[in-house]
């Protein structure tokens, strides 16, 4: 249901992302790992446009993304309502939460129902308010943003976007702006809908959730799918000394907590 | 000193004072109106539409308001805009305030984190709704003591309009003074009229202000309560 075909993304001189070939099947859920500056972000918001992919193609359901054919045959940047319609079953979690701060938990929720679905108020006001129970949020649905904690911002965060009911959810580092403590939380409300049967991208360094989640995990370095395939072969087999490094430095950081097994982050 | 000088001319005073509080809020109305689509312009423009906006900004920042209002109102005829002394007044205080609300919002659009423009395109909102209902109602927070500052500005360049003899409060009680010889009192009575004026605003400002930075200030929510369970499974 989400496809790139020889995706490739420039930064000026500078080649981000490299002849990415993807298709993503309903329900899959798919991580991304790799190092910083991997391009595995970009990777993510080039599947959302929210970077424009210079070469190769993207299609959500079929659909091309960001781009039409024009009549002479080459591609033309789509207009914001064509873009808008493409990625009317996709939705995102940002890093950053990117919450409205002037606006409460539960009116976050409802701004786009209201305004992109159309729907009435109190309609909108009964979706909003049962999907923020889900994320286990309901008694905070009037506090303004700013006062909850990181990982209840993104739990709303995922709830505006669960409203909108997507068909695959986008998470770029969803926990990677949280207390340690509060990681927990929110990937407990990812696992979820994975476990619902959401299709889901996300881009992690947990690679605790990664194993225990994951259908599939791709391995990004330098712009380039090194190595990809289910979580288990690839954490206990890596085939590319690339993957292996990677993958050794995590075990080494955490084997300094293997002497101290509460100190060791539990991820569910 | 003789204060019923002012008493006797008690109605032009007060349609002087109500001339320039309509010169005053049509030209900030103008001067918002025009300084937010050419704010909105610059974020979206091409560098080519950029950049004549640049220019206009620059040129009616650089040039005196009593220059372009004489520009326009005696100018004006030559290029066929023949204006009322009232219309080229208005006019021309939205134009000079335009430039400076056009700078003012524009700092406002940039301090609004990009992620947040970005969640919301995400979500489905047009380029309109994300500015209308994302990025102004949080950034008055932070340019509202600037567009209050230059509001009070723009209140007082209105005297200016009476050369070109609209009948605004400073043309009224200079001519009641010249009248009377009673300069002082015409004066001071001027000053009480602009201090009320801008006083005004500024309460104005502060509401405003205390309102838009409710989700700074306030734990909760608190325009409404939360109606006891409409059912929230």
């Amino acid at each position: 249901m989400l496809e790139a075909r020889g995706m490739s993304k420039r930064f000026g001189e500078h080649t981000v992302l490299q002849d990415i070939n993807l298709s993503i099947q309903r329900s899959e859920v798919v991580c991304l790992i790799g190092p910083s500056g991997s391009g595995k972000s970009t990777l993510l918001r080039s599947l959302a446009f929210l970077e424009n992919y210079d070469d190769g193609e993207v299609f959500v359901e079929g659909e091309l993304l960001g781009y039409d054919r024009a009549s002479d045959g080459r591609r033309v940047r789509s207009r914001p309502s064509r873009l808008s319609d493409v990625r009317r079953n996709m939705g995102m979690v940002f890093q950053q939460f990117n919450l409205w701060p002037h606006l409460s938990v539960l009116e976050n929720v409802m701004e786009a129902l209201l305004r992109v679905r159309g729907m009435k108020k109190d309609a909108a006001r009964r979706l909003a308010l049962a999907t923020l129970e889900k994320v286990g949020l309901a008694e905070k649905a009037d506090a303004w943003p700013n006062r909850l904690s990181g990982g209840q911002q993104q739990r709303v965060a995922i709830a505006r976007s669960l409203a909108m009911s997507p068909a695959i959810m986008l998470f770029d580092e969803p926990t990677s702006a949280l207390d340690p403590e509060l990681v927990g939380e929110v990937l407990q409300v990812m696992r979820q809908l994975a476990e619902e049967g959401m299709t889901m991208v996300v881009v992690t360094h947990e690679m605790g959730f990664a194993a225990r989640v994951a259908d599939r995990v791709l391995f990004l370095d330098q712009g380039h799918i090194v190595e990809q395939g289910p979580p288990m072969t690839l954490f206990k087999n890596p085939q590319s000394p690339r993957l292996a490094q990677f993958l050794g430095n995590y075990l080494e950081r955490n084997s300094l907590f293997e002497a101290a097994p509460a100190l060791n982050r539990v991820d569910d | 000193m003789d204060f019923t000088v002012l008493t006797d001319h008690a109605s032009e005073i007060g349609s002087g004072f109500l001339v320039t509080l309509w010169t005053w809020g049509g030209g900030v109305l103008a001067g918002v109106i025009a300084g937010l689509v050419i704010a909105v312009i610059q974020l979206s423009a091409g560098p080519w539409v950029r950049g004549v906006l640049r220019c206009y900004i620059e040129v009616i920042r650089a040039t005196p308001f009593l220059v372009q209002l004489f520009l326009l109102y005696y100018g004006g005829p030559s290029l066929g805009l023949s204006l009322s002394p009232m219309t080229a007044g208005l006019v021309g205080l939205g134009i000079y305030g335009s430039v400076y609300f056009a700078e003012i919002f524009r700092t406002g659009f940039t301090s609004i984190p990009r992620g947040q423009q970005e969640a919301a395109a995400m979500l489905g909102m047009t380029a309109w709704q994300i500015i209308w209902r994302v990025q102004i109602p949080q950034m008055l927070v932070l340019i509202l003591p600037a567009l209050v500052n230059f509001t009070t500005i723009l209140g007082k360049e209105t005297p200016v309009l009476s050369i070109i003899t609209v009948p605004e409060l400073t043309f009224v009680l200079t001519g009641v003074g010249a009248e009377t010889f009673a300069y002082v009192e015409t004066l001071l009575a001027l000053c009480v009229g602009y201090f009320l004026l801008a006083e005004l605003c500024s309460r104005l400002g502060q509401w405003l202000e205390r309102r838009a930075s409710r989700y700074l200030t306030q734990g909760v929510q608190q325009r409404r309560a939360l109606k006891p369970r409409e059912s929230a499974a």
